[in-house]
């Protein structure tokens, strides 16, 4: 446990030391702080027609929170493609190797230490509809399963990154490649509406991104969220296996 | 008194595809023993290396560190273990005491003893000055100093060094000597290098590697105190060949001109003293008299290229 927190604290470190993890905050903040205030806008606009039933947690969270995932599905692949395509590229990889450490240790450490940077992100996006309480009654339930929702969909999109990151040693190349691994699963969700096709459920149900509308429209159900980590459980293990045959 | 055997490598063979780049390699290294390992490029040097590290699984045979199994329990074994490999595995991004306290909890140094390894392993490798610098504005030689201090700093028994002083200037290359040296009293050092003078002033035992097998294994005073085997004389006055090979335990005379003769030794004999009186006796006018041994460089050029002379033959 202490040397997954080693390597998870080094990985944090090295991530906030890096201009990017400035640089993609800045960002995603801007970009989801335009989204933010002009539903805000449209909230404030339409209110009154839509009366009690339809609420500014439903209108601007869900607005927020849907937005962001779009952001995120660009600016993850850029968060998690160093991770180890960099050190294998400049070979401080074999520090790790040659260290009295598991490869477990080694991929969980990494995987936490980029779960600080996760967090730092969805602080900056939950203070915005936060910002309402003051003036206003939040379902803060409902944000909070959306926040939920956002942060198991970066741990999976985290995961997914990490392994096509110990793939190559090409951070561009591990880029692009979790960039597109993330998009067709993504896309699954559109086979499932298109009946032509056999097993449409099964793709709809294989589709990460149906499982965070749910999430999004404040409804927690256990079976998203293990879903979830299962998901980002394979990867970490993929990547653990990559590792272990590299050494072979 | 035997020491302690620290590394143990039995038949290691590494194979990618359908080349072999280590055959049945092994080597047994004691308590205070340096082990130069020597060969030309591509020989199997570094996975060798990687293979005694854990850092390459072997295709078959067994390394042991400190008598633990580095196939059976890594993680046990490596804590004996300090690695330089040829690149200096440091983050450029962060400075050189985050980066050695990062490698210090790596291995295992509890948090309250951490400050304390990483002065002494800065103050071992003359980088106590820029503790506070970024790594990646550092020059290459001190770059090679912080991988090396990584490699240190838990005072491991066993320390491997892949070319350590390369890319170093002359002075910190003699003070990295006598580091290594320094290290070697108490720990076992394998390192390897191209620069044969470095092997014999700092190794204490030679192994020559070409083409993945072990060709050579002996200590370094075996190469220091080889056999003559022939004499450099220049005589001002040079009598004929034959007058030469006349001498007891001279078996051949070359005429090299100018008055120079390589004498080639009979059977163990040395004729030194009796072809200075012979000098004096005839006034041949001896000026130069000097014994060639075998050097550690004859002995690798021999090794190491006689297959090659086979590979072009065949």
């Amino acid at each position: 446990m202490n040397n997954i927190l080693t390597i998870a604290g080094n990985e944090a470190r090295r991530i906030f030391v890096s201009p990017l993890a400035w640089a993609v905050l800045g960002v995603v903040q801007l970009i989801l702080a335009i989204v933010f205030v002009l539903s805000l806008l449209d909230y404030a606009r339409f209110s009154e027609q839509a009366g009690d039933a339809f609420g500014v947690s439903d209108y601007v969270g869900g607005s927020l929170f849907g937005f962001a995932v779009i952001v995120l599905l660009l600016v993850m692949p850029l968060m998690t493609m160093r991770l180890f395509a960099e050190e294998r590229k400049s070979g401080s990889l074999t520090l790790l190797f040659s260290a009295p450490v598991s490869l477990t240790q080694v991929v969980l450490g990494k995987f936490l230490g980029l779960l600080v940077f996760v967090f730092a992100l969805l602080a900056l996006l939950a203070a915005m509809p936060l910002s309402l309480l003051p003036a206003t009654a939040l379902d803060l339930g409902r944000v909070a399963a959306g926040l939920l929702g956002l942060f198991l969909l970066m741990a999976s999109f985290g995961a997914a990154g990490l392994f096509v990151s110990s793939l190559t040693r090409e951070p561009t190349i591990a880029a692009v490649g979790s960039f597109g691994l993330l998009l067709v699963i993504w896309l699954m969700n559109m086979l499932a509406y298109n009946d032509s096709i056999p097993f449409t459920a099964l793709f709809g149900y294989l589709s990460l991104i149906g499982h965070f509308e749910s999430l999004r429209r404040g409804i927690f159900s256990s079976a998203d969220a293990i879903y979830y980590v299962l998901f980002t459980g394979l990867f970490l293990w993929l990547t653990v296996q990559r590792l272990d045959m590299e050494r072979n | 008194m035997e020491s302690e055997i620290l590394i143990e490598a039995r038949g290691l063979t590494r194979r990618y595809g359908p080349t072999v780049a280590v055959s049945d390699l092994s080597l047994t290294l004691r308590k205070g023993e340096i082990l130069g390992l020597l060969g030309p490029n591509g020989a199997g040097k570094s996975t060798t290396m990687k293979m005694l590290t854990g850092n390459l699984a072997p295709s078959a045979g067994e390394a042991r560190i400190k008598g633990i199994s580095l196939h059976d329990a890594p993680t046990a074994a490596k804590q004996h273990l300090g690695y330089l490999p040829e690149q200096p595995p440091v983050y450029p991004e962060l400075t050189v005491d985050e980066y050695l306290r990062y490698c210090a909890g790596l291995h295992g140094i509890a948090s309250k003893a951490r400050a304390e390894a990483v002065r002494l392993a800065k103050q071992s490798c003359g980088l106590a000055d820029v503790g506070g610098r970024l790594i990646g504005n550092l020059s290459k030689g001190y770059q090679q100093r912080v991988g090396l201090a990584q490699a240190i700093i838990h005072r491991p028994p066993v320390i491997v060094l892949d070319e350590p002083t390369v890319g170093l200037d002359p002075i910190q290359i003699r003070e990295i000597r006598a580091l290594i040296a320094e290290l070697g009293k108490s720990h076992s050092v394998i390192l390897s290098s191209h620069i044969l003078p470095e092997i014999q002033a700092v190794c204490s035992r030679v192994m020559i590697i070409n083409r993945g097998r072990a060709v050579y294994d002996q200590p370094v005073t075996a190469t220091r105190n080889a056999q003559i085997e022939s004499l450099l004389v220049t005589l001002k006055r040079a009598p004929s060949v034959e007058a030469l090979t006349r001498i007891v335990g001279i078996a051949r005379a070359e005429d090299l001109g100018g008055g120079r003769f390589r004498l080639a030794l009979a059977g163990g004999n040395d004729p030194r003293e009796v072809l200075v009186d012979a000098a004096v006796n005839g006034n041949w006018g001896l000026i130069e008299l000097a014994p060639e041994v075998k050097t550690l460089e004859e002995i690798f050029v021999e090794l190491t290229s006689g297959d090659e002379q086979e590979r072009k033959a065949a």
